[in-house]
């Protein structure tokens, strides 16, 4: 009896499993759930400027993807100024076609708060990216300024190699942006570790290139056997190249500088030998990221500001010996495609 | 009762105390600071304040003549990307060349009519001009701040240009200082800029071409503009138009205006320029040895350059004309 009953069990099993695989795989809801918690939603980019590297890339990247799930992206463009930033964001916040999912890159630790605060409660997911804030986003993706720093500073040892002069110089960026005050002390966590290793002198550059190539002469001036200059970003380390060039340096400095990866910015310096190592951003991956996070909050149906996750893009210090025909990323080549659409 | 020899506290004005001031610096730096007196850093000095410097003649030459020019670091900027991006997108050489002269000659032009024959007041149009030359040019013309020299163009080759081992912009800054100071102190046109500057209503009525020579004025600082534009670019084989949000244009002023150019016009000429530019640039350098960080750097040169103003004040007291006049 028992026999039988369980092979009419399995009988019955088998013709429900008969009459319910094909619909089940012609009926996924998974697309369905998809496209009506993403199409027709918003998105708005609000970097530092629009005129740089990293934003172009990032704008690129999430236009494709938002546009495939039927949504809106739009950027807007301070042109370095922190007021005009604020005024996007405000008039963002109060239009009627308001952001779903705010994209911002913060000037600077506080600026931004209040505003996106404000965006929060109007029901606006917050993403912050690139420079972190003092501000619970419901995301976080960019760098780890601090690691990123570590990673210099281990390429600026390895480039002076053990005998030499193990004096090093920094071009911060300025006192306020926290993208370079967590560099400066993720430099000196690593430098700490290796006491016969010397900062021999720390000016700011402002992120100004001339400003960068004065305040190097100097630094070369005074002390001409620096093995490795560490600049802390590559939109200003041209400043401090043109100086180790004009001191007729070149191949004695090893300069260490951060970018976002871009081919003329990064990999042309790396491989004509102005930049010894360059940490580069993968800007594909981090914008990848972004699109996840995007997708995510969507979806979860949760209130802005409930989570607090941070992505830090995975960083690498790359050299001229391990610079790869895909190490970067060619910003000419992705106007040109958006130029040929 | 003055005499020859020692100056008397009353002879002395802004120009004598910035110059002061800046031996006083040069000396204690020199003693102070190991590598300060050292000849290379000497240039480095001199070749860090020279494109300043540079802006600052052309603007020296306005500020005389009554005016101001704040279009000058976008003109400076602006016309050099929108150069180096028509020869990266391969226009060739000369044509490029042509058109940027061109856009810069008409936005001087467009300056000193405006200021002259429409009369508006100069501090407006600059600052309108300045705005639309950026504006435009970054929106139309050029795709992104930062624009590269293309590779072997005669502009890498300037900056790379050195005699004795002194850099091309030394040169340069020195050869227009002289250029002006020719100007200024011995040409007929030089001294209506001082007759214009001084009162320009007197100046129309002696028969002089006021309004000519204001347009004159403002051609000359966009072209002053164009040259310290490329020598930035020859420097950094590229330029940021970043730089025109900078304090570039306060500093321009502030030398000008530190080394005793009133603003009022009619005062001051070549000597003051060099004074100021002077002073800003061994400030800096020392500062920058002693490792200072730059918010400090940013108050120390505040605190000095408004110390001067205030002495300047006490010694030198408004007269009745400038405060009826008034000055910027």
């Amino acid at each position: 009896m028992k026999l039988i009953r369980t092979l009419m069990a399995a009988a019955t099993a088998l013709a429900v499993t008969a009459f319910v695989a094909p619909t089940f795989a012609a009926d996924d809801p998974g697309p369905a759930a998809y496209a009506q918690a993403l199409k027709g939603k918003r998105v708005m980019l609000v970097p530092l400027a629009m005129g740089f590297d990293l934003a172009q890339g990032w704008a690129h990247y999430l236009k494709t993807e938002v546009e495939a799930w039927g949504g809106v992206l739009e950027t807007r463009d301070p042109n370095w100024v922190v007021d005009a930033g604020a005024q996007a964001i405000t008039d963002a916040i109060s239009s009627d076609t308001r952001p779903d999912v705010l994209i911002i890159h913060a000037p600077d630790l506080n600026s931004y708060s209040k505003l996106m605060k404000k965006a929060q409660a109007a029901g606006t997911y917050v993403i912050l990216i690139d420079n972190p804030a003092n501000f619970p986003a419901d995301a976080f993706i960019g760098s780890d300024w601090d690691r990123l720093g570590q990673l210099e500073a281990e390429a600026a040892i390895k480039g002076c190699g053990e005998n030499s002069s193990k004096k090093i110089g920094l071009v911060q960026g300025d006192q306020a942006n926290s993208s370079s005050l967590y560099q400066y002390a993720g430099i000196m966590k690593v430098l700490d570790k290796h006491p016969d290793f010397k900062v021999v002198a720390k000016p700011d550059s402002n992120w100004d290139a001339t400003t960068s190539r004065n305040v190097t002469t100097t630094m070369l001036q005074q002390n001409p056997d620096i093995c490795s200059i560490i600049d802390f970003w590559d939109g200003d380390a041209t400043g401090a190249s043109a100086a180790i060039r004009d001191a007729k340096l070149d191949g004695k400095v090893f300069l260490v500088t951060t970018g976002g990866g871009e081919k003329a910015a990064d990999c042309d310096k790396l491989q004509d030998g102005t930049y010894g190592a360059v940490v580069m951003t993968d800007l594909a991956r981090q914008s990848g990221d972004m699109n996840a996070i995007i997708k995510f909050l969507l979806q979860s149906g949760q209130p802005a500001g409930t989570s607090h996750t941070y992505i830090y893009t995975l960083e690498k210090a790359t050299t001229k010996a391990d610079l790869k025909p895909d190490s970067c990323w060619d910003l000419k080549a992705l106007q040109a495609q958006a130029a040929a659409k | 009762m003055n005499t020859i020899g020692w100056p008397t506290l009353r002879s002395l004005n802004q120009e004598g105390i910035v110059f002061a001031i800046a031996v006083v610096l040069f000396l204690t730096a020199a003693i102070g600071l190991p590598g300060f007196i050292d000849p290379n850093n000497l240039v480095a000095i001199v070749r860090s304040v020279s494109v300043l410097g540079i802006l600052a003649l052309g603007m020296a030459v306005v500020i005389i003549g009554r005016g101001i020019d704040l279009s000058a670091v976008a003109i400076m900027a602006m016309s050099v990307a929108w150069y180096l991006q028509l020869l990266n997108s391969g226009t060739p050489d000369g044509l490029a060349f042509a058109y940027v002269l061109a856009g810069v000659l008409a936005i001087g032009l467009l300056n000193g009519f405006l200021v002259a024959y429409a009369d508006v007041p100069a501090i407006f149009v600059t600052l309108a001009t300045g705005s639309f030359v950026f504006g435009y040019v970054r929106s139309q013309l050029i795709t992104q701040d930062a624009v590269p020299v293309p590779q072997g163009h005669w502009v890498e080759l300037l900056g790379g240009l050195r005699l004795l081992d002194i850099p091309v912009e030394v040169f340069v800054f020195a050869g227009l200082a002289f250029l002006f100071f020719l100007f200024l102190r011995y040409t007929k046109w030089g001294s209506y800029i001082y007759f214009a500057g001084d009162n320009p209503v007197a100046a129309r009525n002696i028969g002089i071409p006021v309004r000519p020579m204001l347009v004159l004025r403002y051609v000359l600082s966009a072209l002053v503009a164009l040259i310290a534009g490329l020598l930035t670019a020859a420097s950094l084989h590229s330029i940021n138009t970043r730089v025109v949000n900078s304090t570039l244009l306060y500093d321009i002023v502030l030398v000008a205006v530190i080394g005793g150019i009133g603003l009022s016009g009619g005062r001051g000429g070549v000597r003051n320029v060099l004074v100021g530019a002077a002073l800003i640039g061994i400030l800096l350098n020392a500062m920058t040895i002693i490792d200072i960080p730059l918010l400090y750097q940013n108050l120390i040169k505040a605190a000095i350059l408004l110390g001067a103003i205030i002495v300047d004040g006490i010694i030198n007291p408004r007269d009745e004309q400038t405060a009826q006049q008034g000055d910027i």
